[in-house]
């Protein structure tokens, strides 16, 4: 597969899983803000910009804007329609490598989300778009899984995808335990519904909320599929697909910084780690930038000459 | 008198009801041009009497819901293209007329020699001029004339081009003058666009008319894809016997990138961009995950000027550095070749019926439209005092642009032409205002007629194939007769009849 090919691919991915992380988010976090509870509406807003516009300097968010800003904002380079527009001008510059389907729907869901221009106060404007994405976006996963080879360029998908999950599930755990004043039972509610997790938490954990069964199933949980673990089992699986495919390619490095971070996840004990959580979830998000450069350095940037040793 | 008030009264009614098909042909007006559908009023071709039946018996309603399908089909499967010097929105849906425009077989049979013969002699014509230059020599063509086009490149004299071949995909433009014969306005040799439109629409009007496909016996396209590989293919240099064949783009900021993808995709061949590309040693490779892989033949969609900023030192960085070399090095196959674009030609266009007699010693089947040479003093003298009756081209250009049709402008684009041509008299050609043909088409609710082209598409490789079909070119507006899709044009699905 063309190597720009490969990174479009992957871009695509990545930007569609961080307009789908930002719609779960947005949805809890307002469905949370219209409970009366410990924490306000700032500091409710505060969890979700600081988790999904990392650098924003969030303790100035207008609480009546904030929902426009993550929204539909054309300044800001994290809003879900900008990674909307990312996903879909990433998928336009390889529309012979996915599926009609796939481009047809991304194709749809992009018309149907900038269609009308937001206005900042619109509320309901703004939640009409996060819905969209939200259904958009379990549709696409399918609709990739259903109509495309399990190939190369699924493999690349993948790896975009859910690189991209384990670093917002580390970014956005760090927001919420990462509090001056303990959160309340419905913040956790939040911080669940934020990762889609809170019915399938209850059924492995019961409705009781604890901070660190919490942590545990968020992070370590290797059979859901919004858990840091899962995402890294399957960012391993892609990349064994990648690497069995191109037999002379050097794969150590890529191999080795993989193989690390698994065992990072694979091998802890949540009492180990929710002393030094910050730390922990600091030391995933670096690995897998570390993972990423590697990558592109493996199979989409490399030098020429590199190209003809082999 | 009672019938005629019965008669109006009917026309109130359906303003504001349910418009029958009979209505919607209603206000069908026959002017000077050949009607496509029509050889008088209410006297529908043979050919078309089906689609007319349907007509009559569909209502309003039906047909908006129809052509409403057939929109939201290419809306949702992206079929756009990109206008130049439009900032906002720059990807539109390519409008397409719900009617289709048919051809009889004997038209169709006609077409095909005509185009055929055409092709062939052009190719003798490039192969000639790059080589031994006989036919300047021989005093058919003017030297002066070929050695100044924009489009001829020093660079490909004495050049082997694999088969010979300088021509490979081809879209001539056809219209059909008001005695019914199709002539040829255009040849396009370079690059030319449109057929992803072709098959694209047929798709869409198999979901909407099925039947009238089973009634009428409409010969297939679906083809194109498939004859297009193994033509490339065939282009390939020797002893590469599993050749790789790739489809270079500018990129999706280009008008035609809709194209671009949809062709790799049919064709299951890689669609790259300059940037992917490595020449090395002669070879050519692109990049990929697995390494650098080996090109075999480069189905280029890029201009010439742009394919090499070694050879054609402008910067550009759509092409490959080195690629030239590799060509002239017989290591990777090009289709279109370069410089091919001195064949198509506008004021070399005059000399076509020559060209073919020169080469085939054969009557040209198709005829052309009557150019007049602004390099020509006569010429250009009579067509300056009259421009209001005549089309004014730019010789190298093409989508419609650089363009003055005389009937419609206005004393002041008329001076600005004027001082052109007789700045560049080189640069400029002139033909008569030719009434195209107009075919029914279903434009706010009713059916009215416009004017359309035909541009098929020919395919050079071991032999000659002409897909039954083209891209129908529709002028949109009313009256207009510009059919280019960046200046409002449409297109229709064309059905080339079994017999």
């Amino acid at each position: 597969m063309l190597s720009r090919v490969a990174d479009s691919l992957y871009w695509m991915s990545r930007y569609f899983e961080r307009a789908d992380n930002a719609s779960r988010v947005l949805k809890a976090t307002y469905g949370l803000i219209l409970n009366p509870a410990k924490f306000s509406t700032e500091e409710r807003w505060f969890h979700a910009v600081s988790s999904l516009a990392p650098g924003v300097a969030s303790n100035k968010i207008d609480p009546q804007h904030a929902l426009f800003l993550l929204v539909a904002d054309p300044e800001g380079s994290f809003s879900i329609v900008k990674c909307i527009k990312g996903a879909r001008e990433n998928a336009r510059q390889v529309r012979e490598e996915i599926s009609s389907e796939m481009w047809e729907h991304l194709n749809r869901l992009f018309h149907d989300v900038t269609g009308s221009e937001l206005n900042p106060d619109d509320d309901a404007g703004a939640m009409r778009v996060v819905s969209l994405v939200r259904e958009g976006s379990y549709r696409f996963s399918g609709i990739t899984a259903a109509t495309m080879n399990h190939d190369e360029a699924w493999h690349f998908i993948q790896l975009g995808k859910y690189i991209e999950r384990a670093c917002n599930l580390c970014v956005m755990l760090d927001a919420y335990f990462d509090l001056g004043k303990h959160p309340d039972d419905l913040d956790w509610v939040g911080l669940l519904s934020s990762c889609a997790a809170f019915e399938a938490y209850c059924k492995a954990c019961t409705a009781e909320l604890r901070p660190d069964r919490i942590a545990n199933f968020l992070l370590l949980k290797a059979e859901f599929p919004y858990s840091v673990r899962y995402s890294v089992d399957r960012m391993h699986e892609a990349l064994t697909g990648i690497s069995d495919l191109s037999l002379s390619r050097r794969t150590e490095n890529v191999e080795r910084l993989i193989g690390r971070l698994r065992s990072k996840v694979t091998y802890a004990q949540i009492d180990e780690i929710i002393g030094g959580l910050h730390q922990y979830l600091a030391a995933i998000t670096d690995q897998c930038r570390e993972l990423h450069a590697a990558v592109h350095e493996l199979y989409i940037e490399y030098p020429i000459e590199v190209a003809f040793q082999n | 008198m009672l019938a005629w008030i019965g008669g109006a009264s009917m026309i109130l009614e359906t303003d504001t009801s349910d418009r029958s098909g009979t209505e919607a042909l209603h206000r069908y007006e026959l002017d000077g041009a050949y009607d496509e559908m029509f050889s008088a009023v209410d006297h529908p071709r043979k050919q078309y009497r089906p689609l007319h039946n349907l007509l009559l018996n569909l209502g309003r309603d039906e047909l908006q819901r129809s052509k409403h399908e057939a929109d939201q089909s290419f809306f949702n499967q992206g079929i756009t293209f990109t206008v130049y010097g439009n900032d906002e929105g720059t990807e539109r849906i390519f409008p397409n007329d719900l009617l289709p425009r048919i051809i009889t077989a004997a038209e169709w049979e006609k077409i095909e020699r005509g185009l055929t013969q055409r092709i062939t002699a052009l190719n003798l014509f490039l192969k000639d001029v790059y080589n031994e230059a006989k036919i300047i020599e021989d005093g058919v063509v003017p030297g002066s004339i070929v050695y100044t086009c924009k489009h001829y490149r020093r660079e490909m004299r004495n050049v082997k081009v694999p088969r010979d071949v300088y021509i490979t995909v081809v879209g001539t433009d056809l219209i059909r003058n008001p005695a019914g014969n199709f002539v040829v306005l255009e040849d396009n040799l370079r690059v030319p666009s449109g057929v992803s439109y072709m098959l694209t629409s047929r798709r869409v009007m198999k979901q909407i008319f099925p039947g009238l496909f089973q009634k009428c016996g409409v010969r297939p396209i679906e083809q194109y894809s498939q004859v297009l590989l193994s033509t490339l293919r065939s282009f390939a240099p020797e002893g590469r016997s599993e050749p790789t064949v790739v489809l270079l783009t500018p990129g999706p900021y280009n008008s035609a990138y809709f194209e671009h993808t949809y062709l790799a995709r049919q064709m299951g061949i890689e669609l790259v961009e300059g940037r992917d590309l490595v020449v090395h040693d002669n070879i050519v490779y692109m990049r990929t995950t697995f390494g650098l892989q080996r090109v075999d033949v480069i189905y280029r969609r890029i201009d010439d000027d742009y394919l090499d900023p070694l050879v054609f030192g402008n910067g550009s960085t759509l092409g490959a550095v080195g690629l030239f070399n590799a060509y002239r090095a017989g290591n990777v196959g090009l289709a279109n070749a370069l410089g091919t674009g001195v064949a198509d030609d506008k004021a070399i266009y005059a000399f076509v019926p020559k060209i073919i007699r020169y080469y085939l010693d054969q009557d040209p089947i198709l005829e052309n439209v009557e150019t007049l040479l602004m390099s020509d003093r006569g010429q250009r003298d009579h067509v300056c005092q009259n421009l209001e009756e005549y089309v004014v081209k730019a010789v190298g250009e093409s989508g419609g642009y650089g363009m003055l049709i005389g009937p419609h402008s206005t004393e002041q684009q008329r001076a600005e032409f004027r001082q052109k041509i007789y700045a560049e008299p080189r640069n400029y050609i002139a033909q008569p205002t030719i009434n195209l043909s107009t075919a029914p088409c279903f434009v706010d609710g009713i059916i009215e007629p416009r004017h359309v082209d035909l541009r098929p598409y020919v395919l050079y490789g071991e032999k000659i194939t002409i897909v039954p079909g083209g891209l129908t070119r529709v002028a949109l507006r009313k009256g207009s007769l510009v059919v280019n899709s960046s200046q409002g044009g449409g297109s229709k699905d064309t059905w080339v009849l079994q017999n």
